[in-house]
């Protein structure tokens, strides 16, 4: 059966009108009239009953405030031992299994020179530099591939900078590490508790299936404290908001000439190499 | 009908088999669990009242863990106004500190696994002095 011109037409126009009629119209004319955000009760508000009172979630008042967390690495004064200190820390703290062979986990590891920095290249560069094992972790970056590419935001920028993940979010899907030019994330191939040494009972160990990385010591940050590598590396490590003209970090990237690890992919990292 | 006696005694044989869980179970009520709270010498309140914690502290944790990962707000003000830092294995099992008799009893007898366990630390129950 055909349709000709005129019936055509008749049907366009009803559907119009119906779609008119309908949320699109009321979008149309009276923007804002159906969203239900401002009324829409907090979480705290849905999940507790009137009679139970008023409760309240609120940060910790002695938490680090920064507008923008970033790390300065000084190569001059990270000896091999205050590095393996830093390792040895961050592993123990944050219950980092030891898994031998290719499904290791890390966080903060060492790398060679030619590894942090491939596209610097240069034969005749300092032997000392070149020869350095250079302390890496999560870059933090400012424009994270790894948040953009993950399907379930379990990985998300916080506003102060840290890349965090939501270990309760991860499916596992591990693109975050395929967007990752720094391999700074792990997928835990196997359940990690057998491979954790001794485990640390204030610290959540992570479960089969999800992918793990640095998070700058957030809950160490939460209640005032500096991360763990940065305490423990005697100076080495400097850790502060970026965004403050006036940190120590601020002052050590104006003194010294500072390197990032592959700036040519518009990353943004946040980890500064002083060489 | 035919075969009459071999279908007669397949369909016997079948219900029996069908109605084994019924019948194999009755009279044998599971005990209904009893949750063992912690001492008043430790805690006599939680963060809200027994009846809402009793059917809801799912939620409850649900939305601290959103707070804590996503939002960074770990102090919890509890409806009497008591401060609580956010924190399943450092809060809730500093009091439940033994999870085989709190946690465990109504999981068990619901036969719900909650997977909190597969990351989450579980302290080892203190020894009573």
């Amino acid at each position: 059966m055909g349709v000709d011109r005129r019936k055509f037409l008749k049907l366009a126009g009803v559907s119009a009108a119906l779609g008119l009629g309908g949320a699109t119209g009321f979008q149309l004319l009276r923007p804002g009239a159906l969203d239900a955000a401002e009324r829409m009760p907090t979480p705290y508000q849905m999940i507790f009953p009137k009679e139970q009172g008023n409760t309240d979630v609120m940060p910790n008042p002695k938490r680090l405030k920064g507008r923008r967390w970033g790390m300065v690495i000084d190569m001059r004064k990270l000896t091999p031992a205050k590095a393996r200190a830093a390792i040895e820390a961050c592993d123990y703290y944050h219950n980092v299994p030891q898994i031998p062979g290719k499904q290791n986990i890390k966080w903060i590891w060492t790398a060679p020179y030619i590894n942090v920095f491939p596209e610097t290249e240069n034969p005749w560069a300092d032997p000392e530099i070149k020869n350095a094992q250079f302390i890496v972790m999560c870059n933090h970056c400012n424009n994270p591939p790894c948040v953009r590419v993950c399907p379930t935001k379990a990985t998300f920028q916080r506003e102060d900078g840290i890349v965090m993940m939501d270990m309760h979010r991860c499916i596992g899907c591990r693109f975050c590490m395929a967007g990752c030019p720094y391999g700074s994330r792990s997928f835990n191939f196997r359940d990690p508790r057998p491979f954790i040494k001794k485990e640390y009972l204030d610290y959540p160990t992570r479960s089969k299936g999800v992918v793990e990385k640095c998070t700058f010591c957030a809950e160490r940050l939460a209640v005032g404290k500096l991360p763990y590598c940065a305490e423990v590396s005697g100076g080495a490590m400097v850790f502060g908001d970026v965004d403050d003209a006036g940190s120590e970090l601020r002052q050590l990237l104006r003194k010294r000439y500072s390197i990032r690890r592959k700036p040519n992919l518009g990353t943004d990292p946040q980890v500064f190499y002083l060489v | 009908m035919y075969d009459s006696g071999k279908i007669i005694t397949g369909l016997v044989i079948f219900l029996a088999i069908f109605t084994y869980p019924l019948w194999s179970n009755m009279g044998k009520a599971a005990p209904v669990p009893k949750p063992e709270l912690p001492p008043k010498s430790v805690a006599t309140q939680c963060v809200a009242d027994t009846n809402y914690m009793r059917t809801s502290h799912m939620t409850l944790l649900n939305v601290w863990r959103d707070d804590v990962v996503r939002m960074g707000d770990r102090v919890y003000v509890s409806a009497n106004g008591k401060a609580y830092n956010m924190s399943l294995t450092n809060t809730c099992l500093e009091c439940h500190s033994d999870k085989v008799k709190f946690c465990d009893q109504c999981h068990n007898y619901l036969a719900v696994a909650p997977f909190c366990w597969d990351c989450h630390q579980v302290p080892k129950p203190k020894e009573k002095e």
